[in-house]
């Protein structure tokens, strides 16, 4: 009973952590893309069609991965090379991606969907209850686990990720240095997409294998906040998307257990709990200040 | 001073006709420039005269619209800051360049070779800081340093990469004059080593005392090269600005009349993490009183002026009399009612609103004080057009604001021309109270002294005024009576005659005691 429990909570909790993170990078770039949940429903039509059509599913979270970044590209070249405002440009790519994938997705509906099957990892997976949980899982849950630690160590430990860091607190400074703000950008922004479209893909073959129109559910949104109530670190998303998904788990069992709550109040429990801890989490502001990517949302045009 | 002037034929740097075009208005117009090996090499000039202009050029983040740059003998196209450090460039901005979230290493690591591990960088950097006599802590974040350490780490960063010209820009604008003493060291350090030094200022005693040849730079073109040492600060000002700056006149001793401000023992708690704390903060303004609060920048300034103004109002409303009320917890216009008037520091976002124009941003800080002059029809506030605009031109005309068009965009106005018309915006009220924050902040010489005028003038008519600032020439040119803001805290105000440079400077430093001052005086 545990176990499944368990198993049930990382698969609600590998796709925000996986959009979170990406949108994480894209933040701390000083970027700010309100289309992730654009972005990952159009990762679940692209993975549902990749594996429909090649019957690979693996190919599918490709496919997923690529749609996203190719679908974020259109977020990056309006803001960055057009600049426009990001705010309403995100918003606009969230409604475009529900559209759009919607109608791209309109023959499968109904279809039923290729399950990505487990990786095993052969001695470990034979542990008791950790084995199941931890070495029997598909490659999206090892993806969201390497992409934490990487992209962690990415952001506190490489030089380029300490000259995103720059970049996200102050393009102006970081442009006179000659770090090329537009471009590192582009590649803020793309991995973001990929991540978002990685995140969709595991929503398409792995939550529920299927294509149903709006299956994102808000899902996106979810990652936007985590992010920010996170304070852009790695590990406190990590954290966010698995008491969001454990808490949305649970309650839907208390719902099924019939204790004398309203369910209303229990369905209200994964943002309100997910929320207090965040804040609690973050309450030193100095960190929350430190960690705050500056520039996040503006405009740069470097002068000429 | 050692010669060392002629020490290799070839001159490090020679600019030849530079020139920069932004749309048909040329930033700099032919500049020539020499730069000699082991030389401090002054840029003088007012704002706006080209000289950051220039310097953007050299560094390789503007490129010019037309002539040359010659390095060590060879013509070069500087195409980036990366470029310029290659050769041997070094800049230390104005505005820090620095971010503000990352540590000190960091932010040096930044401009340096990847593959330097940052543990080195951090090494090398105390070492320096040390040799050098500029410390500094490799691992602290930038958000937590004072104004002339992060001027430290700048310019230890240019170090770093063993330049051979270092260009400063406004170096000692944020600094003490201790601080600045021990800039002027390491500066002689650094030419004593055979580096060159571009000093970019506005200061003439300093480029008269650091500096061994000095180009002056007026409306983008060279108007002077000269030996500072050799020219007087008159001759020197005269290149500057074209024509003798009008000398404010001062007030002889103004009748000081009742209390009009009256601040006891002020608490405020920072906002903000990187904001100070005020600590028990008292003064007292008379009618006729100019009273000047210097300091350096960061030091409580501005957390005082939004207590004043109410911007952010006390918790208890006694701590903040004026005209013997009590008006702690109202706010601007509360106090304005009241008869204050109030100019805040930035002029953009704060002062005035960037893309309104000049007759809307009047309406907005007056319409609550000057209702019934303003707005008709009662409940309705109808907006009287006519009126306000009339009142604009009026201000205009008093300041000699310079516009283009009969009620321009107030992002239209040069920085000078705009704080012109801001304090006119509220000496046309015949405020009993003015509190301004840094009155000539980047603003030209000619408005700085009509504005510094403006302010005497306002005090000799009976009124309480308070100038927050930076700029001790200013401070002693207006204040009737000076205070010096350190950590928050407010120093006792002493008559401006009897203080010294040389005390204001300690007590910037934080030393409240005054028993310390003038013995230790040295000669210049």
């Amino acid at each position: 009973m545990l176990e499944a429990i368990l198993l049930t909570i990382i698969t609600a909790a590998t796709p925000l952590v996986i959009a979170a993170v990406g949108e994480l990078v894209t933040e701390r770039a000083g970027v700010l893309n309100l289309g992730v949940e654009g972005m990952m429903i159009m990762g679940a039509v692209c993975a549902f069609a990749g594996s429909y059509l090649t019957g690979s599913p693996l190919l599918g979270v490709l496919c997923g991965i690529i749609g996203g970044a190719l679908f974020s590209l259109l977020f990056g070249f309006l803001t960055l090379t057009l600049v426009t405002n990001q705010v309403a440009t995100g918003l606009a790519l969230t409604i475009l991606g529900l559209g759009l994938s919607g109608q791209i997705g309109e023959s499968f509906v109904g279809i039923p969907g290729v399950k990505l099957q487990p990786i095993v990892f052969p001695v470990l997976s034979d542990i008791p209850f950790v084995g199941p949980l931890l070495f029997k899982q598909d490659i999206t849950f090892y993806l969201s686990i390497a992409l934490i630690i990487g992209v962690n160590w990415f952001l506190f430990k490489s030089r380029t990720g300490l000259k995103m860091r720059a970049i996200g607190d102050n393009h102006g400074s970081a442009h006179a240095l000659g770090i090329n703000v537009i471009r590192t950008r582009y590649l803020a922004v793309m991995f973001g997409g990929a991540c978002a479209g990685l995140a969709g893909a595991q929503l398409s073959l792995v939550y529920t294998p299927q294509w149903v129109e709006n299956m994102s559910a808000g899902r996106g949104w979810i990652a936007l906040a985590l992010v920010v109530f996170a304070s852009w670190r790695p590990w406190r998303v990590f954290a966010g998307g698995y008491i969001f998904g454990a808490v949305g788990i649970l309650q839907l069992h208390a719902q099924a257990f019939g204790i004398g709550v309203p369910s209303q109040f229990l369905s209200m429990l994964p943002y309100a709990v997910t929320i207090v801890v965040l804040i609690i989490i973050s309450h030193n502001r100095r960190t929350t200040l430190i960690n705050t990517p500056a520039s996040l949302g503006k405009p740069f045009v470097p002068d000429r | 001073m050692t010669k060392t002037i002629d020490k290799e034929a070839v001159p490090l740097l020679q600019v030849r006709g530079l020139t920069k075009y932004f749309g048909s208005f040329a930033a700099n117009n032919g500049i020539d420039l020499t730069i000699a090996h082991g030389e401090i090499h002054a840029l003088l000039g007012e704002n706006g005269a080209g000289k950051s202009t220039l310097v953007k050029m050299l560094f390789g983040v503007l490129q010019p619209s037309a002539g040359e740059i010659v390095w060590t003998g060879k013509p070069q196209t500087v195409t980036s800051p990366g470029h310029a450090r290659s050769l041997g460039i070094g800049m230390v901005f104005q505005h820090f360049s620095l971010f503000e979230a990352l540590t000190v290493a960091e932010n040096i690591a930044l401009s340096l070779d990847p593959k330097i591990p940052l543990a080195t960088i951090a090494e090398e950097a105390a070492a320096l800081s040390r040799a050098y006599g500029l410390p500094l802590d490799p691992s602290s974040h930038v958000a937590d340093l004072s104004v002339g350490e992060r001027q430290r780490i700048e310019i230890v960063r240019a170090l770093l990469q063993n330049p051979k010209l270092i260009i400063l820009d406004e170096p000692t604008s944020v600094l003490t004059p201790q601080e600045a003493d021990k800039l002027f060291e390491t500066l002689f350090k650094l030419k004593a080593e055979g580096r060159s030094v571009l000093y970019i200022s506005h200061r003439l005693e300093e480029v008269q005392r650091i500096c061994d040849r000095a180009t002056v730079l007026r409306h983008g073109k060279v108007t002077g090269a000269c030996d500072p040492r050799r020219e007087t600060p008159a001759s020197l000002a005269r290149m500057m600005v074209g024509s003798e700056v009008a000398a404010v006149h001062r007030a002889d001793a103004n009748v000081l009349g009742a209390t009009l401000v009256d601040v006891r023992r002020l608490n405020v708690p920072a906002r903000t993490p990187f904001a100070v704390t005020l600590k028990d903060v008292s003064l007292r303004v008379r009618a006729g009183e100019v009273l000047a609060i210097a300091g350096v920048a960061g030091n409580g300034q501005g957390e005082l002026f939004d207590a004043l103004s109410g911007e952010y109002p006390v918790a208890d409303a006694e701590t903040i009399r004026m005209r013997d009320k009590p008006v702690g917890r109202l706010g601007i216009n509360g106090r304005r009612m009241l008869g204050a008037g109030f100019v805040p520091e930035e002029r953009h976002g704060h002062a005035a609103v960037s893309d309104m124009s000049l007759s809307d941003n009047l309406l907005l800080s007056r319409s609550q004080s000057d209702r019934t002059a303003f707005l008709a029809g009662g409940f309705a506030s109808v907006i009287r057009h006519d009126t306000i605009r009339s009142a604009a031109k009026r201000i205009c005309d008093m300041m000699d604001v310079r516009k283009s068009g009969d009620d321009p965009a107030a992002a239209s106005l040069s920085g000078g021309n705009l704080q012109k018309f801001i304090i006119g915006r509220e000496l046309d009220r015949q405020p009993s109270i003015l509190i301004v924050n840094q009155p000539t902040w980047g603003v030209d010489a000619g408005a700085a002294s009509r504005i510094r005028q403006a302010l005497i003038d306002l005090a000799r008519s009976g009124s309480a005024v308070v100038v927050i600032s930076q700029d001790l020439d200013e401070i002693f040119e207006v204040a009737t009576n000076i205070a010096v803001i350190s950590e928050g805290r407010l120093s006792q105000p002493f008559p401006a005659g009897e203080l010294t440079l040389e005390k204001i400077g300690l007590l910037m430093g934080g030393i409240h005691d005054s028993t310390h001052g003038g013995e230790t005086a040295h000669a210049h």
